[in-house]
């Protein structure tokens, strides 16, 4: 009668998932947030000096960022409420799929988010985006697992503070460096049409740190609790 | 089954043995220590000193041991946005519940089947407390850790609990049992006792 | 305040010492004068930095697996002196640059990196003023000091790869390996010093940290 790691995790996910569904309300905040930061940004530079094209990298990545950071905090403020995250952990369910099965969920949320903002820019700021299209999406993933690995991790302690929201993103907005950096510089230069070995370098990095980082939260998380 | 002894300064040096077919009964002032003492048997919490064991294994080292105990607490542990039904399925998901009747069979035993596909948050907090306790059951534990069952519930949904509580004990379960309602607690108590600053007593 | 002990009269004597020795007895450089010399506070500072970081690292693994207390007071006290050390490498850095590059700041790998250790630092220390609940805050703490140890080097990475890749006017390096005899005894001494100033810092700290949880009722009980 065990449950396994998989099972578990694709379950909770899923219960995530529904909820999110049900509700829709930090999906729509995250996503209209994505919209107006896209376009406020436009209007934070001087067209005439800087083309949008060199802009929009660096416009797209730093929005990826906070309305990935809005929607963490949802993941283990739903569990708060009622002590839901209490029949969890005495359930037979191992520790590591309450981690995996709620950074899946977040993954798709951020990946949803993502769909909205990455058009976005791209019309807003006129990129030809042609070919590039599959890399950036790639990119886009890798990120968002790096992101969700790391945001959840540090969502499920910061939801048992005081200070909940805004500790969040102090804690993790250095770790996110490593993600956002080769994300930014491999769009930037994928829209340049540089050659590819440049993008090669980040796209390693970006690699690293996604199987190291999900690994290591992976393992660390059952060590926040109390046994 | 379930053998559990000092702990923080919160619990004192509490030394318990509960075998099979007994019903615990602990009553105590608010602050006593009832609910943290429960905690520490649920495993959410580590004691300072000495450890919980169920049927000799430890609690937080083992899954399987985990999936026979249930737990009752006095926040109602529903996720609000889903229905009654699939909060429970989740459970029974998450203790590895693999009989598809079991979360209709334990909703029907506390009388919600009928508001079971209802969005828990629409639901009264009585018919919210029936959910909770269809939740804790779902599985069929050995060993239930019962924090204020009671509350909330009208004279049906009480007698449906002391049903449950009959039927755990008839299959040779154990339960802990912590209420303010000392009538429900007396009846379906096999043992009672009483806790204050911590400390434990046992009534003769 | 009790009575020093041996160890902080060392650290404060040999911090004067090799001060003394900076200031009176070291050669100017011929390039970059005076202030030079802020080589001799800036480099060990800095690897007093990294080594509290290494320190709340360790412990923090060792914290986990033991679930000792004083563990978890000994990580709390090196990041204290850690991010004390890391502010005076900020400090030191751009006071260095100004008079030496004509900017206060550039975004040298060394110096980027120090910052972001700074970041970790503060959203360490940050985290443990967040929680109140003695054990989930040692616990906790433990989980960041060892996933920051983990960044440092992505952080690293990542830096290194940028300027690889966007090739800046070669700076003058200051502290190159060619250094005379003279200010490199000079700047081991420094080294030596600071360490010894770390581990009283720490002491002390420590102390305090002791007889602080000692007083509160039940803190960790």
């Amino acid at each position: 009668m065990g449950v396994g790691l998989a099972g578990a995790t694709w379950a909770i996910a899923r219960k995530d998932l529904l909820i999110e569904l049900r509700t829709r309300t930090t999906f729509i905040a995250a996503g209209v947030f994505a919209l107006l930061g896209v376009s406020i940004f436009y209007f934070a530079w001087d067209p005439t000096a800087i083309p949008a094209v060199d802009l929009a990298p660096g416009v797209l990545w730093v929005i990826f960022t906070f309305s990935g950071l809005l929607g963490l905090h949802r993941s283990f403020g739903l569990e708060q409420e009622s002590r839901a995250i209490d029949a969890l952990v005495t359930s037979a369910a191992p520790r590591e799929s309450i981690f995996l099965g709620k950074a899946l969920a977040n993954l798709v949320f951020v990946l949803a988010v993502q769909a909205i903002a990455i058009p976005a820019v791209a019309l807003m700021y006129n990129l030809p985006l042609g070919g590039t299209v599959l890399a950036l999406a790639g990119f886009a993933v890798l990120a968002s697992v790096g992101l969700v690995a790391v945001g959840t991790l540090f969502s499920a302690m910061a939801v048992n503070t005081r200070m909940a929201e805004l500790l969040l993103p102090v804690l993790a907005l250095p770790f996110f460096v490593p993600i956002v950096m080769p994300a930014a510089q491999a769009t930037a230069k994928l829209l340049a049409g540089r050659p590819a070995d440049e993008i090669y370098s980040w796209l390693k990095l970006l690699l690293a740190f996604d199987l190291v980082f999900v690994f290591a939260c992976t393992m660390i998380y059952p060590w926040t609790f109390e046994e | 089954m379930c053998r559990a002894f000092g702990a923080r300064t919160i619990v004192d040096g509490v030394d318990l043995l509960v075998g099979p077919a007994e019903c615990l009964a602990i009553f105590g002032p608010n602050g006593a220590g009832k609910t943290t003492l429960l905690r520490l048997l649920a495993g959410l919490l580590r004691p300072t000193a000495g450890a919980i064991t169920i049927g000799g294994e430890k609690l937080s080292r083992s899954p399987l041991a985990r999936s026979r105990v249930g737990i009752i607490s006095h926040h109602h542990m529903l996720y609000e946005a889903l229905t009654g039904r699939e909060n429970v399925q989740f459970a029974a998901q998450m203790h590895g519940v693999e009989d598809s009747n079991a979360v209709s069979r334990s909703l029907e035993r506390m009388g919600a089947l009928e508001f079971a596909d209802v969005p828990v948050r629409a639901l009264s907090r009585g018919m919210q407390q029936r959910v909770t306790i269809a939740r804790a059951l779902v599985h069929d534990p050995d060993v239930l850790l019962a924090d204020e069952p009671y509350t909330a519930l009208d004279e049906a949904g009480t007698r449906a609990v002391a049903a449950r509580f009959s039927a755990i004990r008839g299959s040779g379960g154990s339960i802990v049992l912590v209420t303010h309602n000392a009538e429900e607690g007396s009846a379906a108590a096999t043992r009672t006792a009483r806790m204050e600053n911590g400390r434990f007593f046992e009534a003769a | 305040m009790n009575r020093p002990t041996p160890l902080t009269l060392a650290a404060i004597v040999a911090v004067l010492a090799a001060t003394a020795r900076a200031i009176f007895f070291t050669p100017l450089e011929a390039v970059q004068g005076p202030a030079q010399k802020i080589l001799y506070v800036h480099a060990p500072a800095a690897w007093v930095a990294f080594l509290a970081f290494g320190v709340v690292a360790l412990v923090s693994i060792v914290y986990l697996w033991l679930r000792d207390d004083r563990l978890d007071r000994i990580a709390e006290s090196s990041a204290e002196v850690g991010v004390v050390f890391t502010t005076v490498v900020l400090i030191t850095g751009p006071l260095w640059g100004k008079p030496v590059w004509g900017t206060y700041w550039t975004w040298d790998a060394r110096l980027t990196l120090t910052l972001f250790l700074w970041f970790v630092y503060v959203g360490y220390l940050l985290l443990r003023g967040a929680v109140e609940d003695p054990a989930m805050r040692a616990r906790y703490s433990a989980v960041l000091g060892i996933l920051g140890a983990l960044l440092i080097p992505f952080i690293h990475l990542s830096v290194y790869l940028f300027r690889t890749l966007h090739p800046l006017p070669v700076l003058m390096k200051p502290g190159a390996p060619s250094m005379p005899r003279e200010m490199l005894i000079t700047l081991l001494a420094a080294f030596a010093a600071f360490t010894l100033l770390y581990a009283a810092l720490l002491r002390t700290r420590y102390r305090y940290a002791v007889e602080r949880d000692a007083m509160t009722p039940g803190g960790f009980a």
